[in-house]
């Protein structure tokens, strides 16, 4: 495949930075996207250029390292897939990609595709934790837990910290991350006992870091490479009147 | 914010109501008594003060929403968005300022006029002919052709904002989520269809 590349390039946080065009050609449609950033890479450093920054480190899905806007979507166009996981097929021949960093005043690029993340980190260590004592691990079965219960909470766990609800939201809001952080908790006995204190203080701690408010817009859900649901959101919101009311 | 809209959506099927006694009924003083009704009633006197802070918050906590939102995403993307979502829930806010524009047109047009400008008086004593001065406003097209658009983009904000209110209130699964959203497109179909129907029947009569 032949393709022309835009992509974002950005010295540092405190450079203006723009968009650079470069063409690429011979790429295997069987490549994945990050592969094909390595055979730029490799060409802009025989050339003695700067290679294009970009994060990432498992490639295949689990790390949620790598994140880049790529034509207008999170992840690029497939669902349910990190960048490191899409497909050069995905793409047509001669195809113009676009190549953003995420973009959020909480998310500020450090370089080129990369963004400093840290506060997702900052989140949860103001509050996404369990700090009650819940004794040494019960024997099995002694505490009962709903089969549905367990398995929402399992499927908010799934959430790997991508950024990619923020990125994607017209708001930048962060309220897909934290509805997974505090519904994955929130359903089992250990996380419940400080359900609604834990959605209070990281929706003020979300607020405080430069995060946007949701408006159901949902772009979040459609992103979210783990399929995280908007059910979730509606959760932290219940725990948070909870907290706010009771 | 939600609260308030909710609040507001009721408001509208109220007042959607007493408007379409102006069409559906033959006799211009059932319309013209409804309104000296809701005009000098004690109890709904107080519901206006109430409805008018109901405009207040919403519009309130809609801008320091509006104004959060845009200041967290300093630098916008160059691609336009491809992610798959509701273009009534991303318009919200330009829909808003239209809904904004008409109502202030609207409420000096009829409302103050209303209150306190100089409005026919009918046979019956202290009722005003207000049937007659909306008669007379929807002979103009100009005016009918801006009061359907207006409801038009009223009825986008309120497609997204009717389902959307339920979800911020912490009500969204399997079972109730469709419904609601059934629920919200009939409520947008009522509202703007019945208030369409007002200017356009009424300039065509
Ligand atoms: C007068 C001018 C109005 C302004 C300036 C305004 C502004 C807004 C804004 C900015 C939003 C949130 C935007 C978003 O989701 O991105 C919103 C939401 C909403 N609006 Fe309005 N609006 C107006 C009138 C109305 C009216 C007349 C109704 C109902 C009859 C209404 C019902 C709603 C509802 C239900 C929501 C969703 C609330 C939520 O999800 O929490 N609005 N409005
Ligand atoms: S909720 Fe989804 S999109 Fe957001 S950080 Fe978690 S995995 Fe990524
Ligand atoms: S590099 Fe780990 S998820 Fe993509």
């Amino acid at each position: 495949m032949d393709l022309k590349l835009k992509i974002w390039r950005q010295k540092n946080a405190s450079e203006r930075g723009r968009f650079v065009n470069y063409k690429i050609s011979n790429i295997s449609p069987d490549s994945s996207f990050l592969e094909m950033l390595d055979v730029l890479n490799e060409e802009l450093i025989s050339f003695g250029e700067e290679p294009v920054v970009f994060d990432h480190d498992c490639r295949e899905g689990i790390c949620g390292t790598c994140g880049m806007y790529i034509n207008g979507r999170p992840h690029g166009p497939d669902e349910l897939i990190t960048a490191c996981q899409l497909h050069m097929r995905k793409f047509r021949d001669g195809e113009t990609i676009v190549i953003e960093p995420w973009r959020a005043r909480a998310f500020p690029v450090i370089k080129d595709l990369m963004v400093d993340r840290s506060a997702f980190d900052e989140l949860m260590q103001d509050s996404g934790y369990v700090s009650v004592n819940t004794g040494n691990a019960p024997d099995a079965n002694t505490i009962p837990v709903q089969k549905e219960q367990a398995d929402l909470s399992m499927d908010a766990a799934t959430c790997i910290g991508c950024g990619a609800c923020v990125a994607a939201c017209k708001n930048a809001s962060a309220m897909l991350f934290v509805s997974a952080k505090v519904s994955h908790l929130a359903l089992l006995p250990q996380g419940r006992v400080e359900a609604k204190k834990r959605a209070a203080l990281m929706v003020a701690k979300m607020d405080a870091l430069g995060f946007g408010n949701c408006t159901n817009t949902g772009a979040c859900e459609a992103e979210c490479p783990k399929g995280i649901k908007l059910t979730n959101i509606a959760r932290l919101n219940r725990e948070y009147y909870k907290a706010s009311i009771f | 914010m939600s609260l308030a809209g909710i609040f507001l959506i009721t408001f509208l099927l109220v007042h959607l109501g007493i408007n379409l006694l102006v069409i559906l009924n033959e006799d211009p003083m059932v319309f013209n008594r409804a309104a000296h009704f809701m005009g000098t009633n004690k109890v709904i006197k107080i519901f206006e003060i109430v409805l008018f802070g109901g405009f207040l918050l919403h519009i309130i906590y809609a801008l320091i929403l509006q104004v959060q939102n845009w200041l967290a995403r300093p630098k916008r993307y160059h691609k336009m968005t491809r992610s798959d979502t509701s273009a009534f829930s991303r318009w919200m806010i330009h829909t808003a300022l239209i809904v904004f524009a008409f109502l202030a047109i609207h409420l000096a047009d009829f409302y103050f006029k209303a209150k306190f400008g100089d409005v026919g008086e009918t046979s019956e004593e202290g009722v005003h002919d207000l049937a007659s001065l909306i008669i007379d406003k929807f002979q103009m097209p100009g005016f009918v052709i801006f009061y359907v658009a207006s409801f038009i983009f009223l009825g986008f904000h309120l497609i997204h904002g009717f389902q959307s209110a339920f979800k911020t209130l912490g009500l969204n699964n399997k079972t109730y989520t469709p419904v609601i959203q059934v629920l919200s497109i009939l409520y947008t179909i009522i509202v703007v269809g019945g208030f369409t129907a007002i200017p356009i029947v009424i300039y065509f009569q």
